[in-house]
This record gives C-alpha cells, sequence and structure tokens, in this order.
C-alpha cells in the first residue's frame, strides 16, 4: 500500500510543528496577546507567565536553569550574538577564535565578519568520519584564545562531535565555549554541565516547534557576559532587546517539553527506522557509500553517495519524497557541499550524496516505500549514465583526463 | 525552484538514451564535462555518406536540467546535416526547456557535445581517407 505522498525525510531543514505544540500556541494569538513586557495589567501577565514557562522548559531540556536562557529569533542570531557577543566583550584577554571547517554558515560567516574587524580565526579540519578531534582544538589553542565555537551535531551528515572532551580542553585554557546545538538537543543527551558549555544555541523549528524563534544559553555559574548586537528596550537582561515573540517562545517550550520527555523512546524508534532504510538500500543498490561515522551519528540521519548518479537528478527522480543533496547542482554557489569535502568525500561523489532526515512522524511504511524508489530510480539514472558504462566495462575514470575539468 | 514541465518530461521519457559502437567509421563520439564538476555527457551520432545525422544516442551523468538539454540535443540533431547540427547554439536549448540562470551551463555543455561528437566523426573520416590515399 502507498503511503500518503509527498513523504517528507528533510527533518534537518526543518521538521513539522507537533500538534501539541500548536494547541500550545493558540490561546497566545487571540485570547491571551499580551505584551510580555507591559507590567501593568493583567494581559501583560498572563503572557509573562507563559514566557517563564516556557523558559523553564527549554532550560531543563539541556540542564540549565532559566534564567540563564536568552530569548532570540533562531539559531542564526543566537550563532551570531554568542560569538560576536562574546568576543567583543572579551576582546581585551585575546583576539583568537577557533571553529571547524565544518560549521552552520552562521557560525563561518559569523567568524569571517570577525576577521574583517582584526580577529584572528582558525578553522579546525575534521576527520574523515566528520568529527572534530579534541587534540586538534588542544593543539590549536593559545593564550590569545577567547572563544571557542564547535556545533554539537552536524547538520549535513549528522555525525556528532565529542562536545564533552572538547570542552574539558577548552576549561582547562580558559576560553569560552560555544556550541551550536541546534541539530542534537531533543534528539540526544545533552547537557551543559558535563559540556562545559558557556553558551548554546538552540532552534525551535529543528524540534518540531515553530519557525522564527531560538534560544541562546549563557552561563551564570561562572558568570558568562556578552556584548548584545540588538540595541532597544533592554529585554532579556538586555542581553537581547525586542520585544518577546510569545506564542513562539510557548511553542518552543512545548516543544521541548515534549522532546525531552520523549527522547529516548523516539530516539530507538528513528534509531531501528534509519537503519532500516540504510540496511535496505544497501541491499537493494550497489556502489553506496555511507558519509560520516556510523556509530557517532543522530538516530534518524543519513548520508549516503550514490556512485556514478548525480544528486539533484536522483531527488528529481524521487519526485514525491522530500530530501536534499550535497550536489553542486543543488546550491545558489553551484559550489559541491563544503562539509563532505571537508571529510575528504570526493568531489565527483559529492555530487552524488542524498541527505535523509527521518523524524518523529516518518512511517515504517514511507521507509519501506522509499527504499523500493531509491532502487529504481537509482537503476534507472545508472541506465543513462556514461561513468556507469565505463565502470562496468572496467574503464578507469579516475584515470581519464576529462576535457570539462577546470 | 521547480522543475519545468519539459526537463522532467525529457527525465521521465527519455528520447535516445543509449550507446553506438565507437569504433565504426560512421559514428562520432563526444565526450565533454567532468566528473569533479557533477557533469558529464556523452552524445553519440551516426552520419550517413551523404553527411546527414541519422541517429543520436546520448548518456548523462548530471542534473534533471543536464539530462534534458543532451536528451533535447540528440532529437534536434536527428535528421540534420553536420553543418546544420554546428549551428545548434544553447541559447535555443535554454529557450525550449526554460532554463533559469544558474542552469544555463547544462546547454552550454550540450551544444559543446554535438560539437564534439562532430568533430570525432570528422577526425576519423579523415584519418581513413588518408589511410585509402584520397
Amino acid at each position: 500500500m502507498t503511503p500518503k505522498l509527498p513523504i517528507y525525510m528533510d527533518n534537518h531543514a526543518t521538521t513539522p510543528v507537533d500538534p501539541r505544540v500548536l494547541d500550545a500556541m493558540l490561546p497566545y494569538f487571540l485570547g491571551d496577546f499580551g505584551n510580555a513586557a507591559s507590567r501593568s495589567h493583567v494581559f501583560g501577565w498572563n503572557a509573562e507567565r507563559a514566557v517563564e514557562q516556557a523558559r523553564e522548559q527549554v532550560a531543563a531540556s539541556i540542564g540549565a536553569s532559566g534564567r540563564e536562557i536568552v530569548w532570540t529569533s533562531g539559531a542564526t542570531e543566537s550563532d551570531n550574538l554568542a560569538i560576536k557577543g562574546a568576543a567583543d566583550f572579551y576582546r581585551d584577554r585575546g583576539n583568537h577564535i577557533i571553529t571547524a571547517v565544518t560549521e552552520h554558515k552562521a557560525v563561518l560567516d559569523t567568524c569571517k565578519r570577525l576577521e574583517k574587524a582584526g580577529f584572528e580565526v582558525t578553522y579546525l579540519p575534521v576527520e574523515r568520519d566528520g568529527r572534530v578531534n579534541p587534540q586538534a582544538v588542544a593543539d590549536a589553542m593559545t593564550d590569545r584564545t577567547i572563544v571557542v565555537s564547535l556545533m554539537l551535531a552536524n547538520n549535513e551528515v549528522g555525525t556528532i562531535n565529542p562536545v564533552a572532551e572538547i570542552g574539558q580542553v577548552v576549561k582547562a585554557r580558559g576560553a569560552i565555549f560555544h556550541i551550536d546545538a541546534v541539530q542534537g538537543v531533543g534528539k540526544i543527551a545533552f547537557d551543559v554541565a558535563s559540556t562545559n558549555a558557556d553558551l548554546v544555541s538552540l532552534s525551535a523549528h529543528k524540534m518540531y516547534g515553530p519557525k522564527g524563534v531560538g534560544a541562546l544559553y549563557v552561563r551564570r555559574k561562572p558568570r558568562v557576559r556578552i556584548t548584545p548586537i540588538i540595541d532597544g528596550g533592554g529585554h532579556e537582561r538586555g542581553m537581547r532587546s525586542g520585544t518577546l515573540n510569545v506564542p513562539g517562545i510557548v511553542g518552543f517550550g512545548k516543544a521541548a517539553e515534549i522532546s525531552t520527555a520523549e527522547l529516548a523512546d523516539e530516539g530507538k524508534r528513528l534509531l531501528a527506522l534509519r537503519e532500516r532504510l540504510r540496511l535496505g538500500i544497501e541491499a537493494r543498490v550497489t556502489n553506496t557509500v555511507l558519509n560520516g561515522s556510523l556509530a557517532h551519528r543522530l538516530p534518524g540521519s543519513l548520508n549516503i553517495s550514490f556512485a556514478y548518479v548525480e544528486g539533484e537528478a536522483l531527488m528529481m527522480a524521487l519526485k514525491d519524497v522530500a530530501v536534499s543533496s550535497g550536489s553542486a547542482c543543488t546550491s545558489a554557489s553551484l559550489e559541491p557541499s563544503y562539509v563532505l569535502r571537508a571529510m575528504g568525500v570526493p568531489v565527483e561523489m559529492a555530487h552524488t550524496s542524498i541527505r535523509f532526515g527521518l523524524g518523529r512522524f516518518n512511517t515504517e511504511e514511507e521507509v519501506d516505500y522509499v527504499i523500493d524508489l531509491v532502487g529504481q530510480k537509482v537503476k534507472k539514472l545508472r541506465e543513462m549514465s556514461p561513468l556507469w558504462e565505463m565502470a562496468q566495462s572496467g574503464v578507469d575514470i579516475n584515470g581519464i583526463q576529462w576535457a570539462g575539468q577546470h | 525552484m521547480a522543475y519545468s514541465g519539459k526537463v522532467i518530461d525529457h527525465y521521465e521519457n527519455p528520447r535516445n538514451v543509449g550507446s553506438m559502437d565507437k569504433e565504426a567509421l560512421n559514428v562520432g563520439t563526444g565526450l565533454v564535462g567532468a566528473p569533479a564538476c557533477g557533469d558529464v555527457m556523452k552524445l553519440q551520432i551516426q552520419v550517413s555518406d551523404a553527411g546527414v545525422i541519422e541517429d543520436a544516442k546520448f548518456k548523462t551523468f548530471g542534473c534533471g536540467s543536464a539530462i534534458a538539454s543532451s536528451s533535447l540535443a540528440t532529437e534536434w540533431i536527428k535528421g540534420m546535416t553536420l553543418e546544420q547540427a554546428m549551428s545548434v547554439r544553447n541559447t535555443q536549448i535554454v529557450e525550449e526547456l526554460n532554463l533559469p540562470p544558474v542552469k544555463i551551463h547544462c546547454s552550454v555543455l550540450a551544444e559543446d557535445a554535438i560539437k564534439s561528437a562532430i568533430a570525432d566523426y570528422r577526425k576519423k573520416q579523415r584519418g581513413s581517407q588518408a589511410q585509402v590515399g584520397v
């Protein structure tokens, strides 16, 4: 029986809002629509109470206290605030920042802007499995290092960084440790104590909450300070001015509460589903490569290269299934995925990669349908592929002098 | 970016996918692009003694627009003389398939593939004429 189409398997890009989250949000649009900063009447008090409850819910999801949570418009803003804010506040202690080549653009572009402003940035490489080596962090640190920013889990390949070990390295040298935890929180166990995190970026729409709202954890013990990047009415203890997105925040809180409560069970379910997808594809299709560590990977995440078949063509063939690809053809810049390249994936294999992101609402039926479809479509595209033809007749593709190489 | 209906049509109902005998004297083979770029097109033509393209086949490693561009190219050049095929322009392919700016390079590669196949055919013809002492 065909599952309902289209099927969504791109949960790293965004997630649907959980109906329970939407229910929690609705009252704050019509009846309880007050501004949480309106201190003098019941509309404001109700909004404020809801915001404070959400604050505790989000804090609990990372083992923090509500007073350490700052609301933002999303993780991109949180990344900007964390890195620019800490770099500026602690600039008297040094001007060196460490990050990795595989970070999200919100971190990389922020670092590039800081370089223009006179900071020095080290972009660490990653191992072939996609993870940062804590020793590499230790080796890169100097007495001028003030901020280290490394993600918990990568959005493209799903690999998980050894953030606890990295945290120990950073703490031993006394720099500020920022973790972009967007892809990991709500999916795997994470807490600020065991990772020595000083700043943590979070996003609602990656955990079945609404888009347009995020948070930044800012450690209080010992106290971490940041210079705000938005000036105004002094909201969020002066760290982030602007009227709070009350319904969004309420939704975020509910999403965090649900994810925390269901983390273990959902993790098991998604892992089983993901392995079903992976093993199903590997049984049906030859010449596939898994990109990134299998062991240290988010439960629902899969990034596979299908040799001799280009990623965008495969996505077009998998119509009615939403996934994404590391192929150059899918990027506006026509560059293949910089994350896959940083992991040492050969360029031609980067062009053949497909990212599957399974989530809360995916089913076994959908997985089985996709396995079958992938099997059929890869076969069809390989029949149309001159590279597959060459490989089948024993030609060494790597030995050819390609006319079009640039 | 949604795919244009024509691009999807060429993928779902590909015309002229296949291979000809590379060694045959009346076959020209063009191979353009590079795996590292994510685009490789192989386009082959079978040419009559009168210099007319009797048949054309293609295989492409590339996105939907690249597949459609090369498929369209083989459709168009069948029945053309070599001179006519040499004057197929990538801009005509762009117009026919409604390719967006970011995909224009796919049409350029298809034009290159045609020219490359014709060049290969001509080279083989010169070579065989030399052997016969013409």
